[in-house]
């Protein structure tokens, strides 16, 4: 029995998430000597599609039904389910980005699995079990929990896992299912990008700014030395609460958990709240007045000093750095 | 008339230091204080605007044993209508699911709100559960919900941006910050909650499929490495050679 992989797209694109999931997948059926299926809804192109070969999925079910063409979420869920069940699969993998949360728990009620959300490790099989590791308490600690039931879905948590090339190449195949109508009453008006760069979820350096900056007039910094980094700008909950910055870029315990390989808190004093939202990046950097400010004690790297005078060198350090690389 | 199911956790407070007892397998709630899940506040501010001036009910429901009826006290004091406690351990979200659709079968709401998770165990599963249960639509985190005679238009959060999307009522909807401001529980909102219906019910079974085995916490950080304001070339060498992350 395969395991069965759901590999969103945007704009008809993978991510370097969904390279991960697939991967991810791939350690899975090893694991249990068997086959990788992949399943991939909506107006993808051939070339695009067989990416997914290389990172280790064996077939590729590809849905181009009309109706199917945009994300709307109980139709994605039975047709990933009938995938599943077409596929004698036991074991479904998706990504915990924001479609996938809407998926998982649905598919997971269709196929009476048990959901493995936000997973951050691969599962461990010893003793007949299957337990897998997820984040719990928004990043202040992780749970083990073991999946009791023959059906499993796990939902992986961006940046969690290693995408591995392996050259391999993929078969693809039409799949058409018949979904019922009462599955479409959402329907989709508009998708509004809020930015041509690369999503906060989705980043690899992240640079976040708090307080301490002053002022939305002062972000000019922020933007400047995350686009230099090729990365994504944030901040702090007293920030978007005063409205300089938009919610969607609140990290901290009630806004979004990032698990970048690179964090860079400027202006930020480091409260609990926040400190759970980061606590998966890999590498932290602290630029703060205060050496007393609590966020030097989980950093890996600090400078302190004033943020209006730090970050300008930095820019300057970092394009003198891009000038030799 | 509008009737709204709003779902609410009993959570540890957002400034709780998180610590395992009996060998790592249980969350230690001594001295917690326990709180309405933030983002429950906000499903529950934008269910009473939604209804506002007498136009439908807003009722609230926990999964949860006695000691979670504080919680509920403060969601029918802020203004929720009246409430509902199913009294048993919340298990999972699946067990809770079960219960709050089981409630929802039998008094046919036109709106279900949720919060985008419970700030605990952040499984954001709830709201998909419910909607596949009862087979109404469901969206996992909102930005923003308005509402037009039985159609609402709702933005739903996807990396980089957002969806708009138009539902018709009934579905299930996990808010998250945007969708309202939460509020301030007045005077005469805490002296009604008190007389405001609260009924327990009894759980169903629920067969369950998945247990906590073990907890643990993020490992320690070594020691930060300071480096001046003047210094930020070698920031930059020590982020590029040593920990190779640019």
């Amino acid at each position: 029995m395969p395991v069965l992989v759901y590999t969103e797209n945007a704009g008809g694109k993978f991510k370097k998430s969904i390279f991960e999931v697939v991967s991810y997948a791939r350690a899975i059926a090893d694991e249990l000597k068997t086959t990788l299926t992949a399943i991939s809804i909506g107006d993808v192109k051939a070339d695009e599609l067989a990416t997914l070969g290389k990172y280790g999925a064996d077939k590729i079910l590809n849905v181009s039904n009309a109706k199917l063409k945009s994300f709307v979420n109980q139709a994605y869920a039975s047709v990933v389910a009938e995938a599943a069940k077409s596929e004698g699969a036991d074991i479904v993998v998706l990504s915990n980005s924001f479609s996938g949360r809407g998926l998982a728990p649905r598919i997971g009620v269709k196929l009476d699995a048990g959901v493995a959300d936000g997973a951050v490790s691969l599962p461990d099989l010893s003793g007949g079990k299957f337990s897998i590791k997820k984040t719990a308490f928004s990043g202040k600690a992780f749970a083990t929990v073991e999946l009791t039931s023959a059906k499993k879905v796990i939902a992986l948590t961006p940046n969690s896992y290693k995408v591995v090339d392996k050259g391999t190449a993929a078969k693809v195949e039409d799949f058409s299912v018949d979904v019922k109508e009462s599955d479409f009453k959402a329907m989709l008006k508009e998708i509004v990008q809020s930015t041509d760069k690369v999503s906060l979820p989705d980043a690899e350096i992240v640079v976040s700014g708090g307080r301490g900056l002053k002022g939305p007039e002062n972000w000019g910094m922020i933007e400047e030395l995350a686009n230099l980094l090729g990365g994504a700008t944030a901040c702090s909950k007293p920030v978007s609460d005063a409205g300089w910055r938009p919610h969607s870029e609140h990290v901290g315990q009630t806004g979004i958990a990032v698990s970048p390989n690179l964090y860079i808190a400027i202006g930020i004093s480091g409260a609990i709240q926040h400190l759970a939202g980061i606590s998966r990046s890999k590498v932290i950097v602290v630029i703060n007045k205060d050496p007393e400010a609590p966020f030097f004690k989980v950093a890996d790297y600090g400078i302190v000093g004033d943020a209006f005078d730090v970050v300008p060198k930095l820019i300057e350090a970092v394009k003198a750095y891009k000038a030799t690389a | 008339m509008m009737k709204i199911l709003v779902c609410i956790s009993n959570v540890p407070d957002t400034t709780t230091k998180i610590t395992f007892t009996n060998n790592n397998t249980q969350f230690n709630t001594n001295g917690v204080q326990f709180i309405l899940n933030p983002y429950d506040e906000i499903a529950l501010a934008r269910a009473i605007e939604l209804t506002d001036g007498g136009n439908g009910t807003v009722t609230v429901i926990n999964v949860g044993e006695a000691g979670t009826e504080p919680t509920i006290r403060k969601a029918l004091a802020i203004g929720a209508t009246d409430a509902v406690r199913v009294n048993a351990l919340p298990h999972d979200a699946w067990f809770v699911a079960k219960q709050i659709a089981e409630y929802a079968k039998q008094n046919a709401f036109d709106l279900i709100l949720t919060g985008r998770e419970s700030i605990d165990y952040n499984g954001a599963k709830v709201a998909g559960m419910i909607g596949e249960l009862l087979d109404i639509p469901s969206v996992s985190v909102i930005k923003k919900l308005d509402l037009k005679g039985n159609e609402a238009t709702v933005e739903r959060e996807i990396e980089g941006g957002k969806e708009i999307l138009s539902i018709p009522l009934p579905f299930v909807a996990g808010t998250a910050e945007g969708v309202a401001e939460p509020k301030i529980p007045n005077m005469r909102g805490i002296m009604s909650a008190r007389t405001k219906p609260l009924l327990v019910i009894e759980p169903v079974a629920v067969t369950i499929n998945l247990e906590v085995t073990a907890y643990e916490t993020p490992a320690p950080r070594g020691q930060v490495k300071l480096v001046s304001a003047d210094e930020t070339a070698k920031l930059v060498d020590l982020l590029h050679t040593e920990a190779k992350v640019i």
